[in-house]
């Protein structure tokens, strides 16, 4: 738990300089650079001009807006990132455009993350953000049917998994750089997201719910697909699996922990009692330790997706048997 | 009530507020992607790259209290490195015992983490002064200098524009929700953390339908004037001599400091 507290304490994702290494940070700005330029050929040919101004101001609007906090408790709060919210007002190619532009500025301006690891932090907001949501939103609105409580579910989960995604990034680049070592920051940022990310999936379905209420046409994902959405739907798709399939791998190799453990003899007193249902995210019977780490991972995926589906189920049943 | 306080522009007369933004952006970016190029322990490098960041600052007028204090801000990520003290291997520099266990600091894991802060300290002063000693419109005309993309730098400015506005409005939300909430000393306040979380969105939402509507009458108020989708703007500026001059020798300055601090240590 001593080494889980610096991860609790900046409890957000912007990387600032000088912590990713020259490599890493470059291989992050040719990968934004891509996605940006095929984002900018997407929006400028879909030739709406109405949007040019509209996503200036949904910007400013989710800057602004991550202003907006609740107190949750012992002086902590929850806010929002905005990733999966821009992502379902404007569709995936305006959003990946909007993060850039939210990003970019506080890191120009606020000094909000680093200029030269802005590559990195466009990417982990803004393209994976965007990706991630889209693929959750998508997949489960179409699993659930058109109906305001899968709509919020949908917005809940994509909201959620786009947090927990991008954290995971986060620790594997910091990893990559060697400025953290993997086998603590990929679970100490996974943990503390997927709390937080609970704040930003609440803050999303309360917004979710009021634009669903009063301006339904604004929704966009919930009609036809965008152009290239399929694009999106499979990069979101690889994005999170890739992540959480190597977020494990990466953390189960033994590096420099192991010494100070096996020196001190605290593993033993470290590991034991947190995870009960797969112990220490390997399933047992399963000999080779990566492989094992691997299929935890995605049987804890499917069975988040699993209760969130048939939570969603037995609200419909009970709305459908009541009207 | 306006928060023109967001605008960390704080306009001075000094020479780094006169130089020419698009030589100060580019300036900046190669100062801290040489800074981060770094070999990690280099420390007469870091220290002489330190004096040259205060020597920036106090040539700005900007206040070397104010640049540092704004600089500890964004310091609390450093503790995301804060375990490489505890898992390089390598020789401990010190052990602390802790209850009945003893954690060990190594001295390579305590260099690194000593050089990753300084380096992110250094660098993010750098970019405070650039922010601090340039309009966001000067900025504009630096990220079209470099090729940005016209419809990037098109939605930047736009949102730029409405940032303050927004910010107002969701200030105004914030005081609505704070003018509604009943308040007692000893008692609980608001509901559970889920109905508090809905309220927020509530917000959050009615901050997302204001600003769709006021994109379509700012769309509308750019067509009225001619607006057809493709955003103009004036040509760049030339740069004078001395920017040049100014640009050309700073770069081979870094490139020197890099080039030593590589051979010195490899």
């Amino acid at each position: 738990m001593l080494l889980l507290a610096p991860f609790i304490a900046p409890a957000r994702m912007h990387i600032p300089d000088g912590f990713l290494s020259v490599a890493v940070s470059i291989g992050l700005w040719v990968l934004s650079a891509i996605a940006i330029a095929y984002a900018l050929r997407r929006v400028s040919g879909d030739l709406d001009e109405r949007k040019v101004p509209l996503m200036g101001v949904l910007a400013a609007a989710i800057f602004a807006g991550q202003m907006l906090n609740f107190a949750v408790a012992g002086g902590t709060s929850g806010h929002l990132m905005g990733a999966a919210i821009a992502t379902i007002l404007l569709g995936p190619w305006a959003a990946i455009l909007v993060m850039t532009s939210v990003v970019g500025v506080q890191a120009l301006i606020f000094q909000d993350g680093g200029l030269l690891a802005l590559g990195g932090n466009i990417f982990n907001m803004g393209v994976i953000g965007v990706f991630v949501s889209y693929f959750v939103y998508r997949t489960l609105l179409r699993v659930l049917g058109e109906r305001a409580v899968s709509v919020h579910v949908s917005g809940f989960a994509a909201a959620w998994s786009s947090i927990v995604v991008a954290a995971l990034a986060v620790a594997l680049q910091l990893a990559l750089s060697g400025t953290s070592p993997a086998n603590i920051a990929i679970p100490a940022m996974a943990l503390v997201h997927a709390v937080i990310g609970l704040g930003e999936g609440l803050i999303t379905l309360g917004a979710l719910a009021f634009v669903h209420a009063t301006r339904r046409d604004l929704l966009q994902l919930g009609q036809a697909q965008p152009r290239g959405g399929r694009l999106v739907w499979a990069g979101g798709l690889i994005l999170a699996l890739a992540l959480v399939v190597l977020s494990p791998l990466a953390s189960s190799h033994p590096d420099g922990l192991e010494w100070v453990a096996e020196q001190q003899g605290f593993l033993e007193a470290a590991q034991g009692p947190t995870y009960e249902i797969i112990p220490d995210y390997v399933l047992p019977g399963v000999s080779d330790e990566a492989l094992a780490t691997i299929l935890a991972g995605v049987v804890g995926v499917v069975i988040v997706f699993a209760v969130a589906v048939s939570i969603a189920y037995t609200r419909r049943r009970r709305a459908s048997t009541a009207s | 009530m306006h928060i023109h306080f967001l605008d960390p522009y704080r306009p001075r007369a000094s020479l780094i507020h006169r130089l020419d933004p698009r030589v100060k952006l580019v300036l900046t970016l190669a100062f801290i992607f040489t800074v981060s190029l770094l070999p990690f322990g280099a420390w007469p490098i870091y220290v002489l790259l330190l004096a040259a960041s205060l020597s920036i600052i106090v040539a700005s007028e900007l206040g070397v209290m104010y640049v540092l204090k704004r600089a500890a801000l964004a310091f609390p990520f450093v503790l995301a490195a804060a375990p490489l003290m505890f898992t390089m291997s390598g020789p401990a520099l010190m052990t602390i015992p802790i209850g009945s266990t003893v954690i060990a600091i190594s001295a390579a894991g305590f260099e690194r983490f000593l050089s990753i802060a300084f380096k992110s300290w250094i660098s993010v002063q750098l970019a405070i002064v650039l922010a601090a000693s340039t309009p966001f419109p000067e900025l504009l005309i630096a990220m079209r200098a470099i090729k940005l993309p016209r419809l990037l730098v098109a939605i930047f400015s736009l949102m730029w524009r409405y940032l303050f506005v927004l910010a107002d409005e969701t200030l105004r939300l914030m005081r609505a929700r704070a003018a509604r909430s009943g308040e007692a000393a000893g008692a609980k306040a608001g509901g559970s953390i889920a109905w508090r979380a809905r309220v927020t969105g509530g917000m959050a939402g009615s901050l997302f339908i204001r600003s769709f509507e006021r994109g379509d009458r700012i769309y509308a108020a750019m067509a009225a004037r001619g607006y057809d989708g493709e955003i103009r703007a004036l040509p760049l500026p030339p740069i004078d001599l001395s920017a040049k001059l100014t640009l050309g020798g700073g770069l081979i300055i870094l490139a020197g400091v890099l080039g030593l601090a590589l051979l010195v240590w490899p």
